[in-house]
């Protein structure tokens, strides 16, 4: 019953992975109950936390909604991730097609030196950074964080579309010379044309990336209408001590499980790129 | 008539100047570069800089005290403590999602019924914007509605005469030794997932004609695991383990949210410590050279990472 | 239509010299192969006439001017690549408007000479396709519409036979060659196959270690080869080359012939041949075996027609002969061609 590719037998297998499901899974499970509860049912320590005791309610959703600024932290990390979607692609997609195709030998070291740059954390440089954008007039702007986050989405994107153009036959682009036109018209009209799931990859990834990012959206900007959403639901529906769970929970959830499905479609491609399988595309 | 021959020419010229390699490279490569510099090393300077300075949000005027403020850095009891908190979570951590990555890389590396629902669940925590996913753990641990403790309470585990102790909650994140367990807890709960993956890339890497040898040479499951899979795995495993060390060596979201460091900085580490001074505080010398700390160790791991990396590709 | 030239040419990558001093003149409208063994320089050098490489040093004209500097779009040249590079997110009818839109030419214009090239190949029913939906020789034939609708002055092939299966490979050579017959343009053809070289070349230039070993007609560069590589390069089975005490004795196989039932009345030359295997091909016989050379024994092959039945066994020694006129003599130290020597 036991063989290498099989690892295991089929019992084990879902012994296992549903419990690491159940691991993985049993926050998100928790602030999904959470969310539709009535007051009185969550804060009595002695009911069911997993069950509804009362009837569920949508107050909480509608509080989030109406009386709280989620929405506006929701089309702020919109709008920041879309213009930053928008600069890396500007800055890396010729900075990737230079080092995969026109600096030769060093183009490979330069690429992994840019990499790295990808493993540089915001927590080595917020403090820094916090003082450039306090002398350029962003502090409590999101435009801090438009200018700021292609610090991470160009290197690790730039890293991808490297592995992408790479993979596209150098003949392609050459027989586009030799018809008529010139590197950039070969590149806009056959290698970019050919590489759009690599782009959409890279899409999707500086996008995530955008949403994921805490620490500089916490240092940078303090002013409720600028927040993010991750800043903003972590700090606006805290009031002193008191924490609104079930709109805090909904929050979560109402964002996390998007965005994560989003990640999932592409997340072979984010791990070929950090095994830097990237190189052989 | 000369006019326009010679402004087609100018033309030629300019784009035969776009066609040489040797010149359009480093054109295109310029941006990106530029981006790179100003606002990733440009910052580092500057924090190597403020490091050896005493510059604050109030007083922002650079005046070089050489090694003063680092040596106040160092001195702190509370640095100390967060230094040495920021490896212990690390090692510790990284050393679970190693050993359950690899039981679960196994797992998922076999064809079931229902894998995507499995997997979709299992890559939640690493899929989650990291803050969202650390405030449903708060509440999960909180000191009184926390679930684990209701389910503790109902196995009689917990509360009066149990053999938990009187009290009817644990509060998780307010004694110092569990707080150091949440942390511990959350840090492996939110890395395994990355692990798992880049381990599973490994394992559908192994070439198949190994595996059939492998199983015609009749190799029990654990013969097969210890000295063919894990040989052939150990750089793709350095990698994601070297990943791991990367992302929670340097966090401070899941400290941030959960326990602010506390109870009274028994959970501090270096970045949220630096936070707490650069930031809250606004003492940037401090902050910067308690930040900085991490490079070291941030340079090794990269040098690491290449090294392994290059022994393990996967398409 | 123009003629195309190198002077001097020379492409070094790192130490190596990939090209190295070529000297090469077309003819107006002819068939020109270059052929060689792989690694000798005739991609690089077909390249270099695109524009695809700069030259280290040398010179390059096309239709009389130096297109040194030249980027490929300036140099009025078409080039089909061995895997064919058809743009595998257009249509067959947009890979071959594809140059024509690059001269910003109209689309009323463009459709009217896109059905001519592929009426010129027989693809017109092909058009509306995709370059995955086609086969080997398909793409091929699209490969050349898009190559002839420019109305390049010279057209540039490399290899483009070599991935059809063998097959269809004869038809083919004989298609490219009529093709380039009617329309007449400079073609310069990359090829590792002496068989299609031979078969299509008007003439051939056979190139080794980034050299012009040698150019002239298939006759020429299969009779009077000009050094031991090409005459050994072509030919199958190659050359026999025999060592004598200060030159080397070459002769092709198919002239080695069995004493007894040659009837010859030239003057030739006698060899005591050991037979050491026999090979049947069908049409052929090959004759392996050892004749006494300077420095012991040399290996040579004898190659019958099948019409002649002459019984010959493995081990037992045959006298056979050769005119004289068929021995061709190479310097030893050179490998370079000589005057005939004194047996």
């Amino acid at each position: 019953m036991t063989n290498l590719k099989g690892g295991l037998s089929r019992t084990p297998v879902y012994g296992i992975v549903t419990l690491f499901a159940i691991f993985a899974a049993l926050p998100f499970f928790w602030a999904l109950i959470t969310m539709f509860k009535e007051d009185s049912d969550l804060y009595t320590p002695a009911n069911n936390p997993f069950l509804y005791n009362l009837p569920p309610t949508l107050e909480h959703l509608e509080l989030l909604f109406f009386r709280t600024q989620f929405l506006r932290f929701v089309f702020n990390s919109l709008f920041i991730g879309a213009l930053v979607v928008v600069i890396t692609l500007v800055v890396a997609v010729p900075a990737a097609y230079s080092l995969a195709r026109l600096t030769g030998r060093w183009g490979e070291q330069l690429g992994i030196a840019i990499f790295l740059v990808y493993l540089v954390p915001p927590t080595l440089l917020f403090i820094p950074l916090s003082r450039v954008v306090a002398i350029l007039g962003l502090q409590d702007s999101l435009w801090s964080l438009v200018l700021v986050y292609p610090t991470f989405t160009i290197p690790f994107c730039t890293w991808l579309l490297m592995g992408f153009f790479k993979s596209i036959p150098r003949d392609i682009e050459e027989q586009a010379l030799v018809d008529g036109y010139t590197r950039l018209g070969a590149l806009v009209r056959t290698v970019l044309p050919l590489s759009i799931p690599g782009i959409l990859t890279v899409v999707v990834f500086a996008f995530t990336l955008t949403m994921h990012e805490f620490i500089y959206a916490l240092a940078f900007v303090s002013v409720s209408a600028q927040k993010t959403i991750s800043v903003g639901v972590t700090t606006e529906l805290v009031r002193g001590d008191v924490f609104f769970w079930q709109s805090l929970m909904a929050a979560s959830v109402l964002v996390a499980i998007p965005v994560a499905l989003l990640y999932n479609l592409f997340l072979d491609r984010f791990v070929a790129g950090m095994t830097l399988g990237a190189v052989k595309g | 008539m000369e006019a326009m021959a010679y402004r087609a020419s100018t033309r030629t010229r300019i784009g035969y100047i776009l066609d040489r390699e040797t010149w359009l490279g480093p054109v295109m490569l310029f941006p990106a570069v530029l981006y790179i510099l100003v606002l990733v090393g440009l910052p580092f300077l500057l924090a190597i800089l403020y490091s050896l300075s005493d510059i604050t949000v109030g007083d922002p005027s650079l005046d070089f005290v050489g090694l003063q403020t680092i040596q106040e850095v160092v001195e702190n009891p509370v640095f100390q403590k967060s230094l040495r908190n920021t490896f212990v979570f690390t090692l510790v951590s990284q050393a679970l999602v190693l050993v359950l990555g690899k039981i679960l890389a196994l797992a998922l590396s076999t064809e079931f019924r229902g894998k995507w629902i499995f997997r979709f669940l299992i890559l939640l925590p690493w899929t989650t914007p990291i803050a969202l996913a650390t405030i449903s753990w708060l509440w999960m641990l909180d000191s009184v509605f926390s679930p684990i403790d209701w389910m503790l309470r109902a196995m009689n585990l917990l509360g009066p005469g149990a053999p938990l102790g009187p009290a009817k909650n644990l509060y998780w994140l307010g004694k110092p030794e569990l707080a150091f367990f949440s942390v511990i807890l959350v840090h492996t709960w939110r890395m395994l997932p990355l692990a798992t993956v880049i381990m599973v890339a490994g394992l559908t890497s192994i070439p198949q004609d190994i595996k059939d040898a492998v199983a015609v040479d009749g190799a029990s499951f654990w013969r097969a695991l210890f000295e063919i899979t894990i040989p052939l795995m150990l750089p793709i495993m350095a990698v994601a383990t070297l990943f791991g060390v990367i992302f929670t060596f340097t966090d401070m979201i899941v400290i941030y949210v959960l326990t602010r460091g506390g109870p009274i900085d028994t959970t501090q580490v270096l970045s949220t410590w630096a936070f707490f001074k650069g930031i809250e505080g606004g003492n940037l010398a401090q902050g910067a050279a308690t930040a900085l700390f991490l490079f070291p160790v941030l340079l090794g791991v990269a040098v690491l990472i290449l090294r392994f990396a290059r022994r393990a590709e996967v398409a | 239509m123009a003629i195309v030239e190198t002077r001097g040419l020379r492409k070094h990558f790192g130490d190596v010299a990939a090209v190295d001093g070529v000297d090469l003149a077309s003819k107006e409208g002819e068939f020109l192969v270059l052929l060689g063994p792989s690694g000798c320089g005739k991609t690089t050098l077909l390249r270099l006439i695109a524009g695809l490489e700069q030259p280290t040093a040398g010179e390059i004209l096309i239709g009389g001017q130096v297109v040194n500097g030249l980027p490929p779009r300036a140099r009025k040249i078409a080039m089909v690549f061995q895997s064919y590079a058809l743009y595998p997110h257009m249509t067959v009818f947009n890979n071959i408007a594809f140059p024509l839109k690059a001269q910003g030419m109209s689309p009323e214009e463009r459709k009217k000479k896109v059905e001519w090239a592929a009426s010129l190949l027989g693809i017109n029913r092909l058009l509306h396709r995709f370059p995955r939906q086609l086969s080997g020789g398909e793409r091929q034939r699209v490969a050349l519409a898009r190559a002839l609708v420019r109305e390049p002055s010279i057209f540039l092939l490399d290899e483009p036979l070599s991935n059809l299966d063998a097959q269809l490979r004869a038809s083919a050579r004989d298609e490219l060659q009529q093709f380039q017959r009617r329309i007449g343009t400079t073609t310069v053809y990359v090829t590792h196959d002496q068989v299609e070289a031979m078969g299509m070349g008007d003439r051939i230039s056979v190139m080794y270690q980034g050299k012009v070993r040698q150019i002239g007609t298939p006759q020429e560069i299969y009779h009077e080869p000009a050094d031991t590589f090409v005459a050994t390069f072509l030919g199958s089975p190659p050359m026999n080359l025999v060592e004598r005490k200060d030159y080397l004795l070459g002769f092709r196989p198919e002239h080695f012939l069995p004493k007894d039932i040659a009837s010859v009345q030239d003057k030739t030359v006698t060899f005591q041949f050991r037979v050491t295997r026999v090979e049947y091909l069908g049409a052929d016989r090959l004759i392996y075996g050892v004749v006494a050379g300077a420095n012991g024994e040399s290996k040579a092959i004898s190659r019958l027609s099948a019409t002649l039945t002459f019984p010959i066994e493995p081990g037992k020694g045959y006298d056979f002969l050769i005119r004289s006129q068929d021995l061709k003599f190479f310097d030893k130290a050179t490998g370079l061609r000589t005057g005939p020597k004194l047996l």
